[in-house]
């Protein structure tokens, strides 16, 4: 007898009515093609109940397949239901019905015309929710067309009495000359007039269209011009407003409108002396009165700083927003310090004096938790660099370069050698910081680099000592990065008798006297190494050549042929080639030294590398 | 200019609201969907307790500020539901778009009083409740003439 439970066995039979069930039959389901099967189950009622043009029902049936809609499932065959409800008097199936034509259409689908005569209607409508809900609608969708044909609408209510009606018409505005530029003319009066609400919503909508107008056409950027009293007074307010319930936002008077207002002063003092003069004060008492605790403030803070930025602004007001940047960088909240970095970016080749006093921090940030901020404080590091600091960045570099992420590598190499091309203070200085990026990053080296590191060696013929134990020293220690092998057999080859005749000398610990053998030995272990490539072995074997007219121990000489004899059979072309050609010229010893003089020093400088 | 797109996807992926302001091709908003649900599932949150809240602007625009305003967005929809959770923007999508449809429009913010946001919606939701009951009361078919 039991009513409850027959009830409830009727109900699971009959189809879903309510938007309700349907969401808590598809959140019942355990497995994804339960819920498509739930889903087709009801889609097909809904269609069934469309086609019987059940009206009672459309509005349930409409929520639901909004429903389902969103949850990545077709629903095109309800576009003309929608229309249908927008028809309707009924305030709920307009509501339903424009919302179904938002989420449904696009401007793209022929069927949104059909709407534009409903959308006349509401836009005239007694109703000013109603009329809302159209300019809502037109605002987020409208295509070109319906933009043409309903713009006299929108203009007429842009000059409502009712707030309300106001704002939505001037953000309906705002679409329409996104997609139609021309018809800007047309809503220019109106517009002017909003400037001087007090309706906060209508200002900041108001604002917007304003905005929007003068990005799109320069004469009436110069006609709002005149608007810069109005929006620094407006801004002065907001700033020195006491509390106000119905706008603040943790202890900020509307920051959406400041911040509305500050872009707009930007577009408008652009360029502009006049313009900035009268705005500088404003900007000043907002970077100072601006509590940066928050996130709020430093929207503003933010936003007056990108203003700053773009206008004429005399030093002092730069160096102030340049120091808020700096602050930024200190910033727990990762956005903050981000978008700091981004903007110094922008800035550091006009105000880098100013840039430079933050430069510590900003190295700071080159250990950050977030790739993003690493990566932006890199590029703002290497923009740093001048004769005065350029031993302490290139040492803070050097030691990021030891831990950077591969990504950054080579970017690096490249930005660090030329650096120290620029500014080295002295040739030591200069060849020291090369060694160390090859021994740090030797494997991500760019050829015009190791180039230019041998033009360098080659050209600094005082250091040819230094330079060549240095590199014999870091090749015993580590053959496994390319370009540091590389550079360190060019040199040796080339400097061989010098390292011999060098003796002894201090590299971290004492080295001993090198000997012949030592230097082959070293040759050898890269040969057979595995880090050995083709390029490797085409270097060695030239070194070799040269080595055999530089040294002067027979032994050696001796040891010299068996290593090249090693490879008259390589499969590698050019290998072999060499090994054979080099081996010939132990024939003709007359003219071998001569053949294997030390290198013409070569001319210029490094090139500009571009990334 | 302005704001493109707000996504409100839950910790499990599954989307719960979907806002476009920009006209984008069907296939392309699912690939944002599936690639900012990936992203921002993968990282930490500080955010919110259960549900992510994306917005796509453009380059030069102030991400700050969008953010403050996703916060308002949020703060007004816990004040409408009384401690908003996940069920009720389940349950409830729809208003959940009314809401959105209160505070920006073409990307761009209307109104900056929660207070009167919350105003608009609620006398919208006692006209609909109103127009139901006295169309209960009326007892007839719906035959699209106005009362």
């Amino acid at each position: 007898m039991n009513i409850d439970k027959i009830s409830q066995q009727l109900l699971s039979k009959l189809p879903i009515y309510r938007l309700k069930d349907l969401i808590k039959a598809i959140r019942a389901c355990k497995t994804a093609a339960d819920e498509r099967a739930v889903i087709q189950k009801e889609s097909a009622a809904i269609r069934t109940s469309f086609r019987e043009e059940n009206n009672e029902a459309r509005h349930a049936n409409v929520a639901k397949l909004l429903y389902i809609h969103m949850l990545g499932y077709p629903a095109h065959f309800g576009q003309m239901e929608c229309l249908k409800l927008v028809a309707s008097p009924r305030f709920a199936d307009k509501r339903l019905g424009y919302l179904g034509i938002m989420l449904l259409l696009d401007e793209n689908q022929e069927v949104l015309t059909l709407v534009t005569n409903s959308l006349k209607n509401d836009m005239n409508h007694s109703n000013m929710y109603i009329v809302g809900l159209a300019l809502c609608t037109l605002g987020n969708i409208s295509s070109p067309e319906m933009a043409r044909d309903l713009c006299a609408e929108v203009e007429k209510l842009l000059g409502s009495s009712n707030t309300y009606i106001r704002k939505k018409a001037a953000l309906c505005a705002v679409r329409i000359i996104r997609r139609v530029p021309d018809l800007q003319e047309n809503f220019i009066s109106k517009a002017k007039s909003l400037i001087n609400d007090r309706n906060h919503g209508v200002l900041i909508t108001g604002i917007t269209l304003i905005t929007e107008m003068c990005l799109q056409n320069a004469d009436t950027l110069v006609l709002f011009r005149k608007a810069v009293p109005v929006l620094v007074r407006h801004l002065k307010n907001l700033v020195t407003a006491g509390f106000s319930p119905e706008h603040d936002v943790t202890g900020v008077t509307d920051p959406f409108l400041q911040v509305k207002i500050l872009r707009l002063l930007r577009f408008l003092g652009h360029d502009d002396a006049e313009a900035t003069e009268a705005m500088n004060d404003v900007l000043a008492q907002v970077a100072t009165n601006t509590e940066s605790s928050k996130n709020v403030g430093n929207s503003i803070l933010y936003e007056t700083v990108l203003t700053i930025m773009d206008i004429p602004s005399e030093s002092g007001l730069r160096v102030l927003a340049i120091n808020i940047l700096g602050k930024f960088l200190s910033n727990r909240d990762n956005n903050i310090r981000y978008v700091a970095l981004e903007t110094l970016n922008k800035t550091v080749t006009i105000d880098t004096q100013a840039v430079q006093r933050h430069r510590n921090i900003i190295l700071d940030c080159l250990r950050d938790g977030d790739i993003s901020i690493r990566r932006r404080a890199l590029e703002l590091s290497f923009a740093l660099i001048n004769e005065q600091n350029v031993r302490v960045l290139t040492r803070e570099l050097l030691a990021f370069l030891e831990i950077a992420d591969a990504e950054f590598k080579q970017g690096m190499t490249t930005k660090i050698c030329l650096a120290a091309d620029r500014f080295a203070p002295n040739k030591r200085w200069h060849i020291d910081t090369v060694l160390r990026v090859l021994k740090l990053a030797g494997n991500y080296v760019r050829e015009e680099i190791l180039a230019g590191f041998i033009r360098l060696v080659a050209q600094t013929s005082e250091l040819h000592q230094y330079t060549v134990q240095k590199l014999y020293a870091a090749l015993k220690a580590d053959i496994s990065q390319e370009s540091l092998v590389l550079a360190g057999v060019w040199v040796i080859g080339e400097y061989g008798d010098v390292l011999i005749k060098g003796g002894s000398f201090e590299e971290e610990e004492l080295v001993k006297e090198v000997t012949e053998g030592d230097v082959l030995s070293l040759f050898d272990s890269v040969l057979q190494g595995p880090y050995a490539n083709q390029v490797t072995r085409e270097y060695v074997i030239t070194a070799l050549m040269k080595l055999s007219s530089r040294f002067t121990d027979y032994q050696a000489t001796a040891q010299i042929k068996v290593m090249l004899q090693g490879h008259v059979a390589s499969h590698e072309v050019e290998i072999q080639q060499r090994a054979v050609e080099y081996t010939n010229l132990f024939q003709y010893d007359g003219i071998r030294p001569a053949v294997l003089e030390r290198m013409p020093v070569p001319e210029g400088r490094v090139r500009e590398v571009g990334g | 200019m302005g704001i493109n797109w707000m996504l409100l996807v839950s910790r499990q992926g599954k989307v719960r609201l979907t806002k476009w302001f920009q006209t984008i091709p069907p296939k392309e908003k699912g690939k944002i969907v599936k690639d900012v649900t990936q992203l921002v599932l993968a990282r930490r949150t500080k955010m919110c307790n259960f549900l992510e809240y994306k917005a796509g602007i453009n380059g030069e625009d102030n991400e700050l500020i969008t953010l403050e305003i996703v916060h308002r967005y949020v703060e007004i929809l816990d004040r409408y539901f009384g401690n908003v959770c996940e069920l009720d923007l389940i349950f409830n999508f729809h208003k959940a778009y009314f809401i959105m449809d209160e505070l920006l429009i073409a990307g761009e913010i209307q109104e900056t009083s929660k207070k009167s946001v919350l105003r608009v919606i609620t006398q919208q939701d006692q006209y609909e409740e109103t127009e139901a009951s006295e169309q209960a009361k009326g007892g007839n078919s719906w035959t699209g003439e106005g009362k």
